[in-house]
């Protein structure tokens, strides 16, 4: 745990399970049928004290999908406090449905006091407001806090409902002030309900009530930043009382827009919804008409939906029942089907689709398939919601178990005919994990690998680390496959995979499902166990993965899943800057401190640059590292190690032996020259990142930059100033080199003309590795004999080339001092073109290509670094240090400017 | 109160073990729990431990003493079952008050010898035990009417407040809401502090809280989530939570892990010693849980640790000794969005 925790300020409710609303997080659809006004047969059976059956209405909103569920007990004939207190005291026997957070919903407080005294879990009040003035609406909402609940806060005040966007706005912000100021709410516990009124009444005033609301959602969260939205939606459609069809559509349209607007949850019929892109595209405009208040200028939308909707009606059920898509193939029904929930025609249909295909898993893993990765799609863009999904997945189940005793017929008679054995067979476990119920994925998957002869088995859903390791453990298996949707599995993910190391697993972990990713597998997952971590994109890859990891190559796989994975991570870790940043003066108050009483600094045996012309190519050969030269051609791995190994070994062979004699011809024949040149000189630290060179002649002030990450205590904001001391510190030294290896254009060429990209490749590798190799070499030197701080050094290569020396050389446009436009000062301080056989380009590359140039620093805790993402501030001080316009310092920085 | 916080930056606090176990030691009587004040009591009093603050206070004082000594810097009153709900099945509700006062006193008059004996001394704390009582308020008692319930929210925030009210005056540091098995009879008692805070200004003292994993399901007896559990407790802006009893320190590891991640406030342990063995005796030996408990505070899940059923002053000393090398837990940074 020495990272810091982080935890962010998000909405947190529970029941027996907890829900956090996320930034990220899906619309949060809140049961609307166990409200007395708003469900007749709720009324009927709450009524009739039938509250056994009333459960079952709560029961089947959470199988719709209803994440949470609001209950309200609002009826004249009712004993509104005895009748919440009952309910919900049943309702907590059953834990399918108290799992969730229960949205205590009435107008009289003292019902919704007696709802907050039954319920465990952190509710939500909906709702209170300044209806009847501020002392009251503090009053209640400090008892709401002494039950640990949430409020939704409606839009009202003592003026009355707010209907107009600035009244919404402006009363939600006077509530959030009272209630963080005076109540003590935190903000993310505060939920606004800013009205949703209904539309397209033929009153004019109304129509643009939607978009009002829309509108508002935009502002509050501007301005109230950590709040949430909440609606109900049955409203908005009201006048179309009785024509389901059109509302649904409305609701659907509406909701679309409201969600994109920051709408986070709203109370809506969880088995009742459209799914966008299905609505039939007349409808669906005149819906976006009058939702959106367009093509409106006397309610010409409003009368083109009233008068669609009496068609509906006049035709009756008929039109509501769109039956043209049965007369499809048999893979548009099927994924019609799954799009739009409707199992009634799924046996058939799949069973139909059986008899076309070879295999009855081909089904599954084609047009079934294809139609899952449609509702995927639709899920991921909002056009689906998650009560459709489960819908969705519903269909898919039925099919799968129409088509599952053919598949288990035809896994028998392959075990007949001895291709399967049936003892003996690989063990899988797999386990949608912990605060995940998604597994549609992962029961395909099993599905699939149960069909190519593995022993599934299956955890289910929700299952902590603990039992996925004990289960393991107990039941022997061979691989371990983990799966989630939702985002905080991917952590949950890296648990697993940290607890399996802890307790010395050595098989294999898989991690699948949709939200994860081969980039997190590879930076978050991969890291925290040794023993094998592989992200599986689908059910389809998943058998070639498994083979690989239970045959004989699963040493080979792994390793380059391995080494895969860590270019993975090198790219994301150069391109992410998730992490704040600090301002660029804290950043230098929190620089390195070194302290210079310790270390005597060495004074050179020269000052001013020594240049190295036509120096020995065969002096260079023991400093070439090869580990870059095979990753040039993909192929991955230490050397040598990589020559004998198992899977690239023998083309990794042949391609160094092609190499050396390459390198031999080039050297023989000196195809290429190599010249260097290493300059020493006094210099000090004059200023917190400024560095000043005496050259005897001239100084000439270095400017270097900052790391503004917000780092962990005591992790210093490193600058490469910070190796060098003030003139009261010490006396201080620096160095500067460049190398370069000529020659090779013309040979490069030859290879091209030839059309030999083999031999051309080798070419212009070899130069880079020979230039490197030179920097090391010169380095050496340096260290050893021209400044000679550390004469006794000793090194092997394999030393040399992990860099395990004192000191070091970054380069000007490089992590640790990221602005080429220093080069400037080095070529000059280095004796320019003439002298470095280098040209600078305009956009400062070297060239010849097959250069390397750097500064050279010799504190003994002088380490590299990447100066990583720096802020605006830094960049104004770094161009007034350098006498460049602010916009030129930018262009030149921008790749590190957040 | 500032103090406490600041020692729990510094270091990792010791909470003191099991007092039931140290009082049955003593095998006491019946007649040493009545003393000379309830000696014609009507019913037996024999286990009411909570007893012994009124009629044995020198045998309660110097328990505590023992866990001082070992090395606790906080200890709990004996007061886990003095309110007028569970003082009941002895017909004693009307001593509710009297013995959360005289538990303070008890903890009070060991800690005044303990820094006698022990001058310039770490500030030693004392944390009102606040239990769970013997009546819940989400599960009916009765099988076949799952909507019934034996007690009702008022009535249970009533009888806590009446114990909050008597540790306050006692003179505790702190409010301990353990072994909650219930959420919502531990959000009663946050009601009733509260209420009690807000009612009786200056008076306000920090809240730790103690919630019961019962098996390896990961869940409250009431059937939540740690997670969930920890949400609906919030609200209390508690010193602290964490988990305590029903588990010995191995089964208990995995919760803390996760209490250390999601809980923006300090953690606390304070397992049993071990699982009850065929004879429902606590059979782990002081090394063996500092043992697990040391790889606990290695991995920065803590900030205050201590014993429940089954542990003694020898197994805080040998907890107090594998943690006092390693940093506290750290409280997460709480980022906006």
């Amino acid at each position: 745990m020495s990272a810091k925790n982080i935890i962010h300020p998000y909405l947190r409710l529970s029941g027996l399970e907890a829900l956090i609303v996320r930034p990220g997080s899906l619309f949060i659809n809140i049961g609307e049928r166990t409200n007395v006004t708003g469900s007749k047969k709720f009324a009927r059976l709450v009524l009739g004290d039938h509250y056994e059956e009333a459960l079952s209405v709560a029961r089947q909103q959470v199988e719709n999908g209803a994440q949470m569920l609001d209950v309200n007990m609002d009826d004249a004939l009712l004993d509104g406090v005895k009748a919440m207190t009952t309910f919900l005291n049943l309702l907590q026997s059953e834990p399918d449905v108290a799992k969730i957070p229960i949205v205590i919903d009435s107008s009289k407080f003292e019902i919704i006091e007696a709802g907050l005294k039954c319920i465990q879990g952190k509710c939500v009040v909906n709702s209170i407001s300044l209806k009847e003035g501020e002392e009251k609406f503090i009053k209640e909402a400090t008892i709401c806090l002494d039950y640990g609940a949430s409020v939704i806060v409606m839009a009202f005040d003592e003026k009355g409902q707010a209907d107009t966007l600035e009244r919404k706005v402006e009363i939600c912000h006077r509530a959030y002030k009272i209630l963080v100021d005076k109540v003590g709410f935190s903000p993310q516990d505060i939920i606004f309900d800013p009205n949703i009124f209904a539309i397209a009444t033929g009153m004019e005033e109304h129509n643009n009530y939607a978009v009002d609301y829309i509108e508002s959602i935009k502002l509050i969260k501007q301005r109230m930043p950590l709040v949430h939205i909440s609606g109900g939606v049955s409203n908005l459609s009201f006048s179309f009382r009785g024509n389901e069809h059109v509302r649904e559509a409305m609701h659907a349209v509406f909701l679309y827009h409201a969600i994109k607007a920051g709408m986070d949850m709203g109370i809506v019929n969880a088995g009742q919804l459209a799914v966008y892109d299905e609505i039939e595209p007349e409808l669906k405009k005149l819906c976006e008409d009058v939702v959106l208040n367009k093509n409106n200028d006397n309610n010409e939308a409003t009368d083109r939906l009233i008068k669609f909707a009496e068609q509906v009606k006049s035709k009756g059920k008929e039109i509501v029942k769109d039956e043209t898509w049965r007369k499809e193939a048999v893979e548009k029904r099927l994924a019609h089907a799954l799009v739009n929930g409707i199992t009634d025609y799924i046996e058939g249909d799949t069973e139909e689709a059986r008899q076309k295909y070879p295999r009855p898993l081909d089904v599954i893993e084609g047009p079934l398939m294809d139609g899952m990765n449609i509702v995927g799609e639709l899920f991921g863009s909002g056009k689906m919601f998650l009560p459709q999904v489960v819908k969705s997945a519903r269909v898919m189940k039925k099919a799968v178990a129409v088509l599952t005793p053919f598949i288990e017929k035809e896994k028998e008679e392959k075990i007949k005919r001895g291709e399967l054995t049936e003892g003996g067979a690989a063990k899988i476990l797999m386990a949608t994990v912990k605060g995940d119920v998604h597994d549609i994925g992962k029961n395909i998957v099993g599905v699939v690998l149960g069909c190519n002869g593995y022993e599934v088995i299956d955890l289910g859903v929700m299952v902590p680390a603990e039992k996925i390791l004990s289960e393991a453990a107990r039941l022997k298996v061979d691989l371990i496959g983990v799966s989630g949707l939702v985002t905080p599995s991917l952590d949950e993910m890296v648990h697993v995979a940290s607890e399996m190391k802890r307790n010395g697993v050595t098989i294999p972990l898989l991690i699948g499902g949709a939200t994860t990713s081969r980039t997190h597998t590879a930076v978050k997952i991969s890291p925290e166990y040794d023993n094998g971590v592989v992200h599986v994109l689908d059910a389809s890859r998943s058998v070639s993965v498994v083979g690989s990891l239970l045959g004989e190559q699963k040493n080979t796989f792994l390793a380059g899943i391995k080494s895969e994975y860590e270019k993975v991570r090198d790219d994301f870790n150069r391109k992410r800057s998730a992490k704040p940043l600090i301002s660029y003066e804290e950043a230098t108050k929190n620089g390195m401190v070194i302290n210079w009483k310790n270390y005597k600094t060495t004074k050179p045996s020269y000052f001013g640059t020594k240049i190295f012309d036509d120096f020995p190519l065969t002096a260079l050969e023991r400093f070439i590292d090869w580990q870059p030269f095979f990753i040039a051609w993909e192929l991955h791995g230490k050397f040598p190690q990589i020559l004998s190994d198992e899977k690239v070994g023998t083309a990794a062979t042949k391609l160094f032996e092609d190499a050396q004699k390459m390198l031999r011809k080039m050297i023989d024949e000196k195809w290429v020259s190599a010249h260097g040149v290493a300059g020493l000189w006094p210099a000090q630290r004059v200023a917190v990142d400024s560095v000043e060179i005496d050259t005897g002649k001239k100084k000439m002030r270095l400017e270097f930059l900052r790391q503004q990450l917000k780092k962990t205590q005591g992790q210093p904001n490193f600058s490469l100033a910070d190796y060098m001391p003030y003139t009261n510190e010490a006396e201080g030294y620096m160095g500067a080199f460049t190398v370069t290896i000529k020659g090779l254009d013309e040979h490069i060429k030859r290879y091209q003309e030839n059309n030999d990209d083999y031999d051309k490749i080798i070419v212009q590798a070899l130069g880079d590795r020979l230039a490197e190799a030179f920097a090391e070499c010169l380095h050496h030197k340096v260290r050893t004999e021209l400044w000679g701080y550390a004469k006794n050094e000793g090194l092997t290569n394999e030393q040399l080339i992990r860099e395990e020396y004192r000191g070091i050389r970054p380069a000007p446009g490089y992590p640790a001092c990221p602005d080429h436009t220093e080069k400037f000062k080095l070529f000059e301080l280095m004796g320019g073109e003439k002298d470095t056989h280098i040209h600078l380009t305009e956009s400062l590359a070297m060239y010849s290509p097959s250069s390397v140039c750097g500064w050279y620093f010799d504190q003994p805790d002088s380490k590299y670094f990447g100066v990583g993402k720096i802020n605006i501030d830094q960049v104004k001080d770094y161009a007034k240090r350098k006498g460049m316009e602010e916009s030129e310092a930018a262009k030149w920085l921008r790749p590190i400017l957040d | 109160m500032s103090s406490i916080r600041t020692a729990l930056d510094k270091r990792i606090l010791i909470l003191d073990g099991a007092m039931g176990t140290m009082i049955q030691r003593r095998k006491l009587s019946e007649s040493d729990f009545r003393g000379k004040r309830f000696a014609d009591w009507k019913s037996d009093v024999k286990g009411n431990n909570d007893l012994l603050n009124i009629t044995q206070p020198e045998i309660i004082s110097a328990i505590h003493l023992e866990y001082l000594n070992a090395g606790a810097d906080i200890i709990e009153t004996n007061t886990f079952s003095s309110t007028s709900i569970a003082q009941a099945d002895y017909d004693m509700q009307q001593l509710a008050h009297e013995l959360n006062v005289a538990g303070a006193k008890c903890a009070r008059m060991a800690i005044a010898q303990w820094e006698k004996e022990n001058p310039g001394g770490e500030k030693k704390y004392i944390a009102g035990a606040i239990g769970p009582l013997n009546k819940t308020l989400s599960i009916s008692p009765d099988v076949n009417n799952p909507g019934f319930r034996a007690v009702n929210f008022d009535e249970v925030a009533a009888a806590y407040g009446e114990q909050i009210n008597g540790l306050i005056e006692g003179g505790v540091d702190l409010l301990l809401i353990e072994t909650i098995f219930d959420t919502l009879n531990a959000k009663a008692a946050i009601f009733a502090s509260r209420r009690y805070f807000r009612e009786h200004p200056g008076t306000e003292i920090p809240i730790m809280i103690s919630g019961t994993i019962t098996d390896a399901s990961g869940r409250t007896l009431s059937g939540q989530t740690l997670e969930a559990f920890y949400t609906s407790v919030q609200h209390a802006r508690p010193l602290s939570v964490g988990l305590n009893c029903a588990l010995g320190a191995s089964q208990m590891r995995p919760h803390i892990e996760e209490l250390s991640r999601i809980a923006t406030c300090y953690t606390s342990a304070y397992p049993n010693a071990g699982l009850p063995n065929a004879f429902g005796e606590y059979d782990e030996q002081p090394h063996d849980t500092a043992h697990i408990i040391e790889e606990w505070a290695q991995k920065g899940f803590l900030n205050i640790v201590g014993g429940c059923c089954g542990t003694t002053p020898d197994h805080i000393r040998h907890i107090a000794e594998a943690v006092k090398n390693f940093s506290p837990r750290q409280l997460p940074q709480l980022q906006e969005n």
